[in-house]
């Protein structure tokens, strides 16, 4: 009757585990015991719906944020949010939050030698529109130093956060950046096992949305979880 | 993932400990409760990892699913997002949930589902809090799916007339019921 297991709910290898030694902060932070694995309620089948009047002007455009233009590399970044079955997820509120081209957050736990840019914050929200496009126009981000172990460097990223159709389609996740050289060097990077899972998190170069004389784009396409217009399958067994 | 055309959801990576630069806006703009009004209550609690450390730097989210579904200004009424602060603690007030059907014709006890980020943290952890003056938490149909010795670590205590209090345990053995779907 009651259920309990270590079963993994999403495809093998996808999902990066919880206890994961080589980053360090994992192993005093992540459950030992088993999840708790049961059907889904209404609860889980629910989720919150986020409105356009929460998004401002230039929220999507973090180089318009201040007075005088950031320093660094400009670039778009854009994409689809999609569910499982390739559809299209409307009105997904995506929140972003990147380090500098130093490599240095606005953040006052930031102690990274390097410097803050008064024109720049390096946080951004929008709405999916009617066909899961999303947009931002921003500064390709630098990488930076962190603790974990000796000489560790963080590659280039943008932390996305995502609300899909029902909160079980939560994501918080991170964009990289094609050809980072770090990336086979970072923890974080590969806590996912499946390589082919892992190399979804990085971005591609997109010469059809980069604007000639102005700015270079990135694209990446983020699939959530269930479905995005009728309430999801049930993981019954 | 009988069907070959759907497609893998993307892998989570941690929030960091920096998510206060985009996130702490839905914390800020949530619409304003009175924390006094007598459908309101306010569930105080502290974040602890393994060794009894507190977590300043988590995110909670807390989804209440029998929420009226009215939205403010594009914020929806069921939904807070916390954040801990220097020493482990966080506050969420919310107006107190109601049952809620469980999709299979019974009843659940009246709870609130919680998303828990932080460094750390390689995907988001799941749970949800109940409280210990509900009369239907015996006979909630989730509550009943978990070991009796860890039930307790979801049922939030009474403090005052609307207070309660509910600590995350990360680690240990009074380690935090987590759930997956």
């Amino acid at each position: 009757m009651i259920e309990l297991s270590t079963v993994e709910t999403a495809e093998p290898g996808t999902q990066p585990g919880y206890h994961f030694p080589p980053y360090v902060s994992s192993i005093a932070r992540s459950p030992r015991m088993p999840l708790v694995v049961l059907p889904e309620t209404l609860t889980e089948r629910t989720g919150p719906v986020f409105g356009h009047g929460l998004i401002r002007e230039r929220d999507n455009d973090l180089t318009a944020q201040h007075a005088g233009d950031p320093i660094g590399e400009r670039i778009y970044v854009h994409g689809r949010v999609l569910d499982e079955d390739s559809r299209p997820v409307r009105g997904a509120l995506v929140e972003v939050w990147q380090a500098n081209a130093a490599g240095r957050y606005r953040h006052k736990i930031d102690g990274h030698d390097a410097p803050l840019d008064p024109n720049f914050t390096g946080a951004g929200r929008t709405l999916t529109d009617d066909n899961g496009y999303y947009w931002f126009k921003t500064i390709k981000p630098g990488p930076y130093p962190w603790g974990n172990h000796y000489n560790a460097w963080r590659p280039a990223h943008i932390h996305f956060s995502l609300f899909g159709a029902g909160i079980l389609s939560r994501l918080v996740t991170q964009m990289y950046f094609p050809g980072d050289p770090l990336q086979p060097l970072d923890p974080i990077f590969n806590s996912i096992p499946d390589e082919p899972a892992r190399m979804r998190l990085v971005s591609s170069l997109d010469m059809n949305r980069a604007e000639p004389d102005y700015a270079l784009a990135y694209m990446w396409d983020i699939v959530l979880r269930g479905h995005a217009d009728t309430p999801f399958e049930g993981n019954h067994r | 993932m009988s069907e070959q055309t759907r497609l893998t959801p993307a892998s989570s990576q941690t929030v960091g400990p920096y998510f206060r630069i985009g996130l702490q806006r839905l914390v800020d703009e949530a619409p304003a409760i009175d924390a006094s009004a007598a459908d309101v209550i306010t569930i105080r609690g502290k974040a602890l990892d393994r060794d009894g450390e507190p977590v300043p730097d988590a995110m909670l989210e807390f989804w209440n699913a029998g929420a009226d579904g009215a939205n403010h200004d594009g914020y929806p009424e069921g939904f807070r997002r916390a954040a801990t602060d220097g020493d482990g603690n966080f506050s969420v007030s919310v107006r107190r949930p109601a049952p809620v059907d469980a999709g299979d014709g019974r009843k659940q006890s009246p709870h609130l589902l919680v998303l828990f980020f932080c460094r750390g943290l390689l995907r988001h952890l799941i749970s949800r809090v109940y409280f210990d003056d509900e009369a239907a938490n015996p006979s909630d149909p989730v509550l009943l799916g978990v070991p009796d010795a860890r039930r307790h670590t979801l049922i939030a205590r009474r403090e005052t007339e609307n207070t309660y209090r509910w600590d995350v345990i990360l680690q240990g053995d009074e380690e935090t019921v987590f759930f997956a779907w």
